[in-house]
């Protein structure tokens, strides 16, 4: 389910109340208003709506870079918008999965080095790590460009290196900041099966900004970003649970 | 350590920016080498100079001689233990370019006085039983390419005539700053022979039983000979080295300059080299951000490459510095004290970490402020 008046409850990422306000010089822009959200474990949600609208702003508070000027953003139980920088941090690196749109991979390391970030990060052998990099990017289809350098790569294969790496930690959720905005058509296709099976075999839980309605059909429930606020616009019958 | 090959990657992405820094920081640190091997040719008489040996001079001037009748007077004087004297020659051998020290010397008491030189008995035997013969420092005999047993002609600059000596014997020093280019023959044979000036010697040294006491023994020497043709000054051996060193003027000074100019410069280059290294990669030390890297882990990251680059260009110049003065001494002879101790190699990498850090500490404290949001709409 996926709601955004502001009455679920038990879900998996809730929102309440939601602003954000920018200062650009003497004037204040007010982004978000008041913008409520519940998602829950193995939805896929699409965010639309005009340029400047603030869809990357509530992308970027819900995964823990930006902080709201004021309400409150609760994932599995934790509040995340009161926590401290540091703490911020290691919430990051065990809860969300990023996918941006540009910017993504590290160009001086391998595809197999970018997908193994995260994982530097945790506890985990070399073994094991070599053991999560193989899988995330056998899911992803790229086995055979594990020693290949960004550059060596498509656009469309970038992206999925991306997708690897934002999934080998195993996370709570991926924020995917208009994936497809940099690809040509085939490859945003092969990109949108890709997040879909990750929602639908591997039971992932995705938020994506988008301003493609075609991408956006693929998710389960598509939300419009007006005046600061969420707005239902679709919701498929299949998937969500 | 698992960081290490991201490191490195990072320092690989643009090569010939690197190698110009590591560069930078292998020229400054060459130079800084060469700087302390200078100021060691200079001071190293100083550093070595023994504690427990006093030098009496003419009062009026090194150049002036002394009585060999001193001897026995000073030998009564209380805390004084042993006693030996020497004479400049001031010879050439072939030509004037070729400089080095001969000193006559006393051959029943010279070696004890001086025991950091290491002298084979049976060369010693046989240099003292030659009225002509001769030892010599390993770094002259390097230089001229002697033998044991060679016959080597010095000519005399104030004293006349071309004066033949049988090489007996080689020494080398215990200390790699022992000054091995001198060249010792017997003093009783140039007492004879000279024209002129016999029976005086060109200074004593003195050995004393008590370091602590040298005060007090120099002021006794020096009341023994007062009102007397021959007035003395005498001093330990570490304050006559410094007073040499003092005639070449101010080169710790001179050398610090120098060396603090190269250094600042050395900080301004890599400070720009790591602030566009930093700038360039906003976007990508963003995403380590959003990912879970801490703050303080992109500011550690900054400064390991800029360590790493300052280790290995640091670790650069030492070596060529050190391989330099391993080649030997370009003045062939003139700089007794021609080396590099580890103890300047040590200062040298600590100095070029340092500086790394210094460098990089401003890019990696913007690096570390840089905010995730910021970076990312910066497109
Ligand atoms: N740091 C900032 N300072 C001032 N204004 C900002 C800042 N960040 C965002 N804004 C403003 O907030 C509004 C929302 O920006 P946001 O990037 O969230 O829009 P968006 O919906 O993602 O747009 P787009 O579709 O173009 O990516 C814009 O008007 C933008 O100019
Ligand atoms: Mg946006």
């Amino acid at each position: 389910m996926v709601r955004v008046d502001g009455n679920g409850n038990s879900s998996l990422i809730c929102v309440r109340g939601l602003d954000k306000k920018y200062q650009r010089g003497s004037e204040e822009i007010h982004v978000l208003q008041g913008l409520n959200l519940d998602v829950e474990k193995g939805e896929f949600v699409a965010f639309m709506g005009p340029s400047g609208s603030g869809k990357t702003t509530l992308l970027n508070l819900l995964g823990g870079v930006d902080v709201p000027t004021r309400g409150r953003i609760t994932v599995a139980g934790d509040e995340i918008t009161h926590m401290s920088g540091s703490k911020l941090t290691n919430w990051r690196a065990r809860h969300v999965g990023f996918v941006f749109q540009v910017f993504n991979l590290i160009p001086v390391l391998t595809a197999y080095q970018n997908v193994e970030l995260p994982l530097l990060l945790t506890k985990l052998s070399k073994a094991e790590r070599r053991k999560h990099v193989g899988t995330a990017l056998a899911v992803v289809d790229l086995s055979d460009r594990v020693d290949h350098y960004p550059r060596q790569l498509s656009g469309g294969q970038e992206q999925r290196v991306a997708i690897a790496r934002a999934i080998v930690s195993d996370p709570t959720f991926l924020l995917c900041d208009e994936p497809t905005g940099d690809l040509d058509r085939k490859s945003a296709d092969q990109i949108m099966t890709l997040i879909e099976r990750l929602v639908e075999e591997y039971g992932k839980t995705v938020l994506m900004v988008t301003h493609d309605p075609l991408v956006a059909k693929r998710a389960h429930t598509t939300l419009h970003l007006e005046k600061g606020a969420l707005v239902e616009a679709a919701t498929k019958e299949v998937g969500a649970s | 350590m698992r960081f290490l090959p991201f490191i490195f990657a990072n320092l690989f992405r643009k090569k010939i920016r690197t190698v110009l820094t590591v560069g930078s920081f292998a020229v400054a640190l060459f130079l800084f080498g060469l700087l302390f091997v200078v100021r060691g040719a200079f001071t190293g008489g100083v550093d070595i100079a023994g504690a427990d040996r006093l030098v009496t001079i003419n009062r009026t001037s090194i150049i002036q001689p002394l009585p060999l009748s001193y001897r026995d007077r000073l030998l009564k004087i209380r805390g004084v233990k042993q006693v030996t004297f020497a004479n400049w020659f001031g010879g050439v051998y072939q030509d004037e370019r070729n400089f080095f020290p001969q000193f006559a010397v006393d051959t029943d008491t010279m070696r004890q006085m001086f025991p950091e030189f290491r002298i084979a008995d049976d060369q010693w035997q046989a240099f003292v039983a030659d009225r002509e013969g001769a030892f010599v420092g390993e770094s002259t005999a390097k230089r001229f390419g002697w033998k044991i047993g060679d016959r080597i002609p010095i000519r005399g600059t104030f004293i006349p005539g071309v004066w033949e000596f049988n090489i007996r014997g080689i020494y080398h020093g215990t200390r790699p700053a022992d000054d091995t280019t001198q060249f010792w023959f017997h003093w009783k044979y140039f007492d004879e022979r000279k024209p002129f000036g016999k029976g005086f010697v060109g200074w004593y040294t003195i050995r004393i039983d008590n370091p602590d006491r040298a005060v007090e023994i120099v002021k006794a020497i020096d009341q023994e000979f007062v009102n007397s043709p021959w007035e003395t000054k005498t001093d330990t051996e570490k304050a006559f080295a410094a007073s040499w060193v003092k005639q070449f003027g101010n080169i710790q000074f001179l050398i610090l300059t120098i060396g603090g100019v190269v250094f600042f410069t050395l900080l301004l280059v890599t400070g720009n080299t790591m602030a566009i290294a930093v700038r360039e990669r906003i976007g990508e030390l963003a995403v380590l951000k959003a990912i879970g890297y801490s703050d303080g882990f992109v500011l550690r990251l900054v400064l390991a490459e800029s360590l790493m680059v300052a280790a290995v260009g640091g670790a650069l110049g030492m070596s060529l510095a050190k391989l330099f003065t391993l080649a030997g001494d370009p003045t062939r002879g003139l700089l007794p004290f021609f080396y590099l101790p580890a103890s300047a190699i040590a200062a040298g990498i600590v100095t070029a970490l340092a500086v790394g850090i210094v460098a990089g500490m401003l890019p990696a404290i913007s690096a570390m402020r840089l905010r995730v949001v910021d970076a990312l709409r910066r497109v």
